[in-house]
């Protein structure tokens, strides 16, 4: 009977100290948004886990969801591959900084005609999800394609019906290009889109376009690639047709002038370089300034500094372009000069 | 305690006094029974009321901002935060009206046949495919419905109909445009075949109840089945199948998954049914998590309030429909 007891005793101090232990050891990050981003936030966290013991929940449920939560408080980083304006940043009381870059690409569904054979350019494009270029063998597409044969096919054209970030990218780029676009029907996460259908998530876009020919639509690259999608080129501000690649993506990010972007407020669709992908983009972290919990954003941080660090390759390997040197060293000043705990001190200011 | 109980006990009539005593038992078993059950019917009720509260409240500021204007306004545009919700309820009404249309008579004639018309052999298995139709979850019509059945129709079905209706009129307004396979009619197929088993099920049983004495006298008179089905089942049946379309129609109406795969989620009115659309129920899924600004999850909840209103004015009228049919028979 008192050996039992005892038992029992041993046995209850110790299950309390194993929680002790790992309740000190192994915290749990919380975020939410993107879907853009959530294969490389999961693969980085499955590496992180094992080298920290920390482990990353991140709910991906798109960029608006991902703005509302961080702007509510209920998670410890929201993420969005639409930045907020520093405007809406200061209203907010957030802190705003990027992590991956990628790029969305036109996927087409033409008899005949292969992944990078058939060349656009953004007034094209504008026109054609315009509704204003109905057939493939319209003037304005033979103009950029004269050694295909192009059928008098009417154009189906494809997009998202649930608001995305590649949405958002993709309207901000067809804005630049076409000025009847930016009158009409502007750029978000959701727009009114003059014609066509909606499909939902990357994957629905993909299956109508796969199904339907005569089709048009925009998925993430790194999808188009995965589902040997019939992808286009575009012609590119400096007037060059690219193909898009890593390389390409690169190219545009490099160009990308991250040092006078106030919170990083940066969209890298259609950037000068005679090898950018016009429609490339950054996808952003959110978090804010003056965290209730200090502990938890500080797990944040240096979970994002590790994979700034080590996670390069990682994201190379999904397609992704992972942020230059000399972004990580912005970004590094930023949280010191931005994410400050109660008594006005930088709670975590980056290791390299 | 039960010592001192006992005593008592057999000093009062010994019969008089314990019938007493459980009558009250029972009594108060009774009431308790009663509260219980008036506890549960009016807590229906409360939480009818508080959905509604709390979609008047969420509505409010997107109400507020356009009025009554909301409801006749096509335009949808997160962009400028111009609200209309005219479209999705257009897309909600039409597709349940299709579904409808096809659903009803075929709902009728299975029952029609399973109960009258069936060799027993075949009776249980259409009856158990009937009711797993039922339990099949929307999510797998919705994947089905692009991956399969809008494939078929885009190159089969669609094109024909465009080619037939060409020359007619108004049918040519009605089949018009490029055969995207996706589209309001078949969000409408879709909901036919869902909403289905409702019909068929509510309709089979109600069927079963005829008393075979009315059946067997009709026939002595000399009727024909279709007459015993025409002018004696369906005429006694009327309201459980009555009954068996409304439950369907509230399905259709407010069926999500499914329609937004395959109904094309553009926020217009066309004249076209293969022209994409979208319904009530749709736009909020496809929608809500994106929807940062105030005034568009306002605009969002609106919606919901109104597909909440029509359902309750379609059963109202159902009811209505019901009452007059009774008073005309009856009295």
């Amino acid at each position: 009977m008192n050996l039992s007891v005892k038992a029992i005793r041993l046995l209850a101090v110790g299950v309390a100290a194993a929680g002790f232990v790992s309740a000190a050891s192994a915290a749990e990050i919380s975020g939410a948004g993107a879907t853009f981003p959530y294969p490389i936030y999961a693969k980085w966290a499955d590496a992180y886990k094992q080298i920290s013991g920390n482990s990353l929940n991140y709910q991906s449920i798109g960029s608006g969801g991902g703005i509302k939560q961080i702007t509510a408080n209920t998670v410890t980083f929201g993420a969005s591959d639409k930045p907020l304006t520093p405007e809406e940043l200061d209203k907010a009381g957030l802190a705003q900084f990027p992590t991956v870059m990628g790029g969305v690409v036109p996927v087409v569904n033409l008899e005949g005609i292969n992944p990078g054979d058939l060349v656009l350019d953004g007034p094209t494009l504008a026109d054609i999800f315009l509704g204003k270029i109905t057939k493939w063998d319209d003037a304005a597409i033979k103009k950029l394609n004269p050694s295909l044969t192009l059928p008098s096919q009417a154009i189906a054209i494809v997009h998202r019906s649930d608001g995305s970030g590649t949405s958002f990218i993709f309207t901000n780029y067809l804005s630049k290009m076409s000025k009847e676009w930016a009158d009409s029907v502007g750029s978000n996460t959701a727009v009114q889109w003059p014609t066509g259908i909606g499909a939902k998530g990357n994957e629905g876009v993909a299956a109508n376009v796969g199904q339907t020919g005569g089709s048009i639509g925009y998925v993430e690259y790194a999808y188009a690639k995965q589902n040997k999608l019939t992808f286009t080129k575009m012609v590119n501000h400096d007037g060059q047709t690219v193909a898009p690649t890593a390389d390409a993506f690169t190219a545009a990010a490099a160009g990308a002038d991250w040092g006078s972007a106030k919170g990083f407020y940066m969209i890298l669709t259609d950037q000068p370089g005679a090898q950018s992908w016009p429609i490339t983009a950054a996808t952003f972290i959110m978090m804010q300034r003056r965290p209730t919990d200090q502990a938890a954003s500080i797990e944040a941080l240096k979970f994002f500094d590790w994979a700034y660090a080590n996670g390069d390759q990682m994201a190379s390997d999904l397609d992704y372009i992972p942020m230059p040197d000399s972004v990580v060293k912005l970004i590094h000043a930023y949280w010191k000069e931005s994410i400050k705990g109660s008594t006005g001190t930088a709670i975590y200011s980056g290791s390299m | 305690m039960s010592e001192a109980a006992m005593p008592q006990y057999s000093a009062a009539p010994p019969m008089d006094s314990s019938r007493l005593a459980a009558a009250r038992r029972f009594s108060r078993k009774d009431h308790f029974f009663h509260r219980l059950t008036q506890t549960s019917a009016l807590a229906v009720l409360g939480i009818l009321v508080g959905v509604m509260v709390s979609l008047v409240i969420g509505a409010a500021p997107a109400l507020g901002t356009f009025g009554f204007g909301f409801l006749w306004n096509e335009s949808w545009n997160p962009v400028t935060g111009q609200f209309g919700a005219l479209a999705p309820i257009y897309g909600t009404l039409l597709t349940s009206a299709i579904a409808m249309i096809i659903a009803v008579p075929i709902g009728i004639g299975i029952a029609t046949f399973l109960t009258e018309l069936c060799p027993p052999v075949l009776r249980r298995p259409v009856g158990i495919a009937i009711e797993l139709l039922a339990g099949v979850p929307s999510i797998i019509y919705g994947i089905w419905g692009l991956f399969v059945l809008a494939p078929i129709l885009q190159t089969t079905v669609q094109p024909w109909l465009i080619e037939i209706f060409g020359s007619v009129p108004v049918l040519n307004s009605i089949f018009a445009g490029p055969p995207y396979g996706i589209g309001v009619l078949t969000a409408g197929l879709i909901l036919a075949i869902m909403v289905l088993p409702f019909i068929t099920s509510v309709t089979r049983d109600v069927f079963d109840a005829v008393p075979p004495m009315l059946k067997e006298s009709a026939y002595g008179l000399g009727c024909t089945r279709r007459e015993v089905m025409w002018k004696v089942v369906l005429p006694y049946a009327r309201v459980g199948v009555t009954g068996g379309i409304m439950l369907a129609l509230g399905r259709a109406l407010g069926e999500t998954m499914a329609v937004t795969f395959v109904i094309g989620n553009a926020h217009r009115i066309s004249a076209s049914i293969l022209a994409p659309g979208t319904t009530i129920s749709a736009s909020i899924a496809n929608e809500f998590t994106e929807a940062v600004e105030d005034i568009y999850t306002s605009s969002l909840i609106s919606l919901g309030l109104i597909l909440f209103i029509i359902t309750f004015i379609v059963l109202a009228l159902a009811r209505y429909m019901l009452l007059r049919i009774e008073r005309k028979t009856g009295g």
